[in-house]
This record gives C-alpha cells, structure tokens and sequence, in this order.
C-alpha cells in the first residue's frame, strides 16, 4: 500500500486514468462522408477521470479511519461465522431437494455447477490442501471422459462399471505427471502442468484412429439405475415402464443431477475424511514447509504424488460423467479454459476450503446463467468483481482453516495470515 | 556397559563439502559419543549448518563418510542414505536455525505430522482409515497421548489448539524440539537453539537438553551462546573456515589457543605465540 498523502495519491491515480481513457473514451470514431473521422469527448474523459479521483480519495481516506487488520472485512467475515453452522445443512437441503421443484433448466444449471464443484473439489485437494499449483487439471478431465468414453464404445460396459476404470486410469496420468515435476516448484511447476494440459488435448485431437481426433466419440451410452435404462418409451426395463410412469426427459435430468451430487459428495467426504489423518495432514504439511517435512522423516516423492493420484482420481469421475451426461465428447470441450475456471473456483473460494469451493462455483458458474440479460456487461462485472476481492478478500472467500484435531471442543480456527500457501 | 567393543554414536572421517570451486569443509572427522551432548562451535561461516547439513541428509558431502551406529548395533552409512530415510530409519532428528514449524496448523497438529510414519502405516495405505476401519484410532488416541506428554514437558499444553505461527518466539524454539523428539531420534541435531532466547528461557533449554541427554537421546549442537555451551556441553568441536581446529572438554576448549585466536580474529603465528606463552 502506498504511503502517499490521499490527495497526492488520488491526483496520480487520476494521471494514470487520463492517460488510459484519452485515447480509448476520448476520442470517437464516427463513420463521415470522406472516411472515418475522430470526434473528440472532452466531457466524457473528464467526467471519468474526475470519477477515478473522488473513488481513490473516498478508498484513501476509508482506509485510513479503519484499523489496519480490515475491521470492516472481519465483522462481514464474522457475520458469516455465525451463518457457518447453518450454511452447510441449508445448502445441502437445497441442493437435495431442488430438482422437485425446479424446471429442466435450472436442472441442467444445477448439473453444471455441480460438476465444476466437483472439479474444485478435486482440485483443492492438490493445490488447496498439498499447494501445489497445477494449471493442468482438465488433462485429469479428458482422461476420465475419454476412458469412459472408448471403454464403453469398445467393450459395450456401462457407466457404473466403466467409473472405477475412469477414476484409476486418471490417477495413473496424475502419477505420470508427478513424477517429472516432483523437483519443480511455484511458476515452474505451474508451467508444466499447463503443458501438460495441453500435450493430453493434442493428443486427443491427433490421435485419430483412437480417439476420432476433432469429430470426437458419440453416442456414448447414458448412465443407468440399477439396470433401468432412461429413454422415452416405457417398455421393459425403463425406469419409466418399471415405475409405471410417464416418460419423461425430466427423469433423465434428474437422475444426472443426483449422480453428480452424489458424486461429488463423495469427493467431499473422502476429502473431509483424508484431512484428519496423515496422510491429508502430511499434505497441508507440505504446503506449509516441505524441508521441516523431510527432516521429520516423510517421504515428500510419494506424500506429492498421492496428492496428484487422489486429485485426478476424482477429475477423472468428473470427466466420466461429464461423458456420460452429454453423450458425445470432442477435445474442444478439454480447453485451458476448463482448467482456469476450476482453479479460479478454488482460490476465489479460499484455497483449501471445501465451503469456499461450493460458494466459488454458484458464483463462478451459476452467475454468468442466472445475470443472461446482463451478458454484454459480464467482462466488465468479471473485472469489478476481481478488484474488489482483491481489495476485500484477496485470500478467497473462505479463509480460515479448521483444524484437523483438536484437544479443546471449541478449538478456534485458524486465520488466513497463518496459513501458507505452497511454493509449489 | 552392553556397548562396550560398540563403535560410537556417530563417527564423522573425512567430511569434505565443494561448492564449485569454495570449499565449505575439508577434512573434518569427529565423533559424538552415546548419551553425550556434542557442541559443535566457531566463528560465523565456519561451516557448522553445512556440516549439519551433511549429517541430516540436506547436503550430499563430496567426500568422507557418516557412520552413525544404534545401541543394537544396527549401522547407517549416512552420506549414502536419502535425506527422508536418516530421520525415519537411523533416528536423526533436527531442527532449523531460522524456525521451520508448520506456522498454519496448530501446535498438536505439529507433533502429529512428526509421528507421520507409525502413524500413516497404522491407516492401511490410507482405504482402511477412511472407512473408519483397523488399528487407526488406537495409533492417532497413542500418538495425541505422546504429543500432549511433550507438549506437557515444554509448557505449552494449554497453546495445543493454537497455530504454531501466534507462539510467541521461545515457545516456537521449544515446540520444534518437541516435534523432533516426536520421532523418536538417537541424534537431536539442534542448529542454534538458543538463537533468540532471553536469559531465562535460555536456562529452561539448557535444563530441556539435560533431560533429553538423560532419556537416551544424544544431542548435536551448533550454539553461539558460549555460556549454554560451556554449561551443558560433554564435547566441544570447534571449526574455523571448513577445518576442525580444535576437539575436547568444554575446559580444554576454553584454554586452547587456537580456539581464541579463531574468535577473536588473531593469525595462525600470533596463535602460536599465544600457545607458546601459555605453556610454562
């Protein structure tokens, strides 16, 4: 932060935004007889620039009647303390009981952001709980789909039998991956993982004979419960004819939304489960400080590697259903895009936060859906929403850790200051 | 005693550490002795950490041996080991000159992630622990039973729930011996312990050090505090500029020349001198 007098500071900030907004507010470009002609705006640029003076001094001087350690965040950060013990049972609630009362789309939406809560889930269990930062984790993805995908095209297996194959086979990449970058740390790691995204989607768009390359594989076989399959007539051995239902494609809707749910909640538990033992323990650890970990005997190769298998064993469930759910995968749908998003979940949600992951994604994913009249804004809104979390929460939503076992009942927890990172 | 024809504890010949062309250590043998604390001590840059370095597996020497010996005979030929294996296998535990405790997750947690291993083979490979099976919690109730006797010991029971990080500075130098006794060693290497301390809590350490030499446990110390040295110590090493330039009781050290020449900035020549006058 500055040490500039607020006056001094919001007249440079004000400098700083003339010389941005002349050129790109200031000057119009009209369509005239004789070509294009440039019409200036003085009154525009002015009135922007005056703008960014007052909001500087208006942010410099609530700085300065604040306490350094962001009172004003704390007391929003407490109110949500309060919530926090019934934030839980009513998300979950809703998410149990919402397909009963809402329409195919908030469905298909509810899906959609339950996959990605599964993904940061996933994800959060390398970089939020081991910190190692990985760009890559739609590699995971693609895995998971494709395995799915040509298992069940080659061998005529369905989803559930095919799953554990997905999750496995994910995990055997995320153990390739580990092992090159064990010894990298921070951007290089980060960069190498990002490659690795990359090579895995290459390959997929290459290796046509395997993998159809662009035109990818459909008619990928839909999941089904407990043998009923799910289509629209109700002959024997529909869910609809066993029931004695109308056919509907809402089943079928419904019936993906709790496999995701039930899917990532099981990411969820074994998440929860893993942090209160060693080896979930031994991973924040790591985060914290790998050379005190070695000197305490651990072995870091296989502590990081564990920690890459688990992540991308449930990317790979993820990547599974998603193939599943869709019925048709091609390479496009395993961008760098997917992994951005899901890590841009993880750390808006506050790394290592299984709370802060499910907030992240409604905001992340639900929102763009739910704001469609408001498209035209969503880069601008994109961008206001990351300066005000950088100025309020630059730590994500969700912050503090919890401990993984305490002596005390009301052990508190533990503020973000305390916590490290990863270097990677 | 059993131990008698036993080589000693730790038995360091020859030590040689390269950087390019600077040589941080160079023909540095000495032994630590069963149930003894060894100080090693001398001037800054003397290459007392990278000699520590060397012994807690962090360096790779370019040359010599560590032979570090168990009370059942069991051998460990240090300088080839990888650097996880000689804190779980041959039992050399250490803590840092700069604290290195996990300041994120509480002080409890701390002494748990250092009973790691006993810990982690008692889960079944992780499965069975997750699903609420086997041995697990018999191993995590023995483990919290271990760190809160610690944890006892260094005065810091009632901090159990606290991050590591808000202990103030001296509990954060008690609570990484702690950790490091939590693995159980045969060799404590503490670089620079009392770094920091006031003059009480430097008399706690001391007593601290007492008790765990009493509990089997041998103790390496690199210490600039010549007064917790001299008190505590069974056995002084001196090294000046990668060379051990003296060797004995903490009384032998205090009237060896070369060591006061060393401290106190004086050439090889005037430091025979010094010896010269000092002998009757």
């Amino acid at each position: 932060m500055s040490q500039r007098a607020p006056l001094l500071d919001a007249f440079l900030s004000a400098l700083v935004a003339l010389g941005l907004f002349a050129p790109m507010v200031g000057l119009q470009t009209t369509v005239g007889v004789h070509g294009i002609v440039l019409v200036p705006r003085p009154f525009a640029v002015a009135a922007l620039v005056g703008a960014v003076f007052v909001l500087r001094l208006l942010v410099r001087l609530w700085q300065a009647r604040r306490p350094p350690e962001h009172a004003g965040v704390g007391r929003i950060g407490r109110a949500f303390a309060g919530l926090g013990p019934y934030l839980v049972p009513a998300l979950l609630a809703a998410a149990l009981l919402m397909p009963w009362f809402a329409n195919r789309a908030t469905i298909d939406l509810g899906v959609l952001v339950l996959t990605y809560v599964m993904l940061g889930w996933g994800l959060n269990i390398v970089v939020g709980l081991a910190g190692l930062l990985d760009l890559g984790y739609v590699a995971f993805y693609a895995v998971g789909a494709y395995s799915y995908a040509l298992i069940a095209e080659n061998t005529g297996l369905g989803f559930w039998s095919c799953l554990p194959a997905a999750g496995a086979l994910a995990a055997l990449w995320g153990i390739t991956l580990g092992f090159p970058v064990l010894r990298l740390r921070g951007d290089y790691l980060a960069i190498v993982t990002l490659a690795f995204g990359e090579i895995i989607r290459v390959v997929l768009l290459n290796w046509v004979s395997l993998t159809g390359g662009p035109n990818g594989i459909s008619g990928i076989p839909r999941p089904t419960l407990f043998g009923l399959r799910f289509t629209m007539s109700d002959e024997p051995g529909t869910f609809a004819g066993f029931f004695h239902l109308a056919p509907s494609p809402m089943q079928r809707q419904i019936f993906l939304y709790y496999i995701i749910l039930v899917l990532a909640l099981l990411t969820n538990w074994v998440t929860l489960r893993l942090r209160r033992q060693p080896l979930g323990r031994v991973w924040e650890a790591l985060r914290e400080d790998e050379i005190a970990c070695r000197s305490l005997g651990i072995n870091i190769t296989t502590t990081k590697l564990t920690a890459f298998a688990v992540g991308a064993c449930f990317g790979g469930f993820a990547g599974a259903f998603f193939a599943t759910r869709q019925g048709f995968i091609s390479p496009e749908s395993f961008t760098f895009m997917e992994s951005a998003t899901v890590l841009a979940i993880v750390v808006l949600g506050g790394m290592g936060s299984q709370l802060g992951v499910v907030l992240a994604a409604l905001v992340m994913i639900g929102g763009p859906e739910m704001f469609r009249p408001l498209a035209d804004y969503r880069m601008l809104i994109f961008g206001l929403a990351l300066v005000v979390m950088m100025v309020l929460r630059p730590r994500g939503l969700v912050t503090e850790r919890r401990p993984s076992v305490t002596l005390r009942r009301n052990a508190g927890a533990i503020p973000a200051a305390m916590i490290a990172e990863g270097r990677g | 005693m059993a131990g008698q024809n036993l080589p000693e504890l730790l038995e360091v010949r020859d030590l040689g550490l390269r950087f390019g062309g600077i040589v941080a250590l160079a023909g540095v043998s000495f032994t630590a002795r069963r149930g003894e604390i060894t100080a090693i001590i001398g001037p800054n840059g003397a290459g007392k950490t990278t000699a520590f370095n060397c012994i807690t597996g962090f360096y790779r020497p370019s040359a010599g041996d560590l032979d570090l010996t168990h009370s059942d005979g069991q051998r460990f030929a240090l300088a080839r080991m990888p650097g996880h294996l000689i804190a779980r296998r041959a039992g050399v535990a250490r803590t840092f000159q700069n604290i290195r405790l996990f300041a994120g997750m509480t002080v409890l947690e701390n002494l748990l992630v250092a009973q790691h291993v006993p810990l982690m083979a008692a889960t079944g490979l992780g499965v069975l622990a997750i699903l609420g099976l086997g041995r697990y919690r018999a191993a995590e109730r023995r483990a919290i039973d271990k760190a809160k006797a610690w944890l006892e010991r260094i005065d810091l029971l009632a901090r159990a729930d606290d991050p590591a990080g808000a202990l103030p500075y001296g509990a954060q130098r008690r609570l990484e011996i702690a950790r490091a006794m939590c693995i159980d060693p045969v060799l404590l290497c503490l670089d620079e312990p009392a770094a920091g301390l006031n003059p009480s809590e430097t008399a706690e350490l001391g007593a601290l050090l007492l008790r765990i030499r009493e509990e089997n446990c041998s103790v390496l110390l690199i210490e600039h505090d010549m007064d917790v040295v001299m008190r505590i110590s069974d056995h002084i090493i001196v090294l000046d500029r990668g060379r051990k330039i003296s060797d004995g009781t903490p009384a032998e050290i205090r009237a060896d020349p070369h060591v006061i020449a060393a401290y106190l900035g004086e050439d090889d020549e005037n430091a025979d001198d010094v010896a010269h006058e000092a002998l009757p």
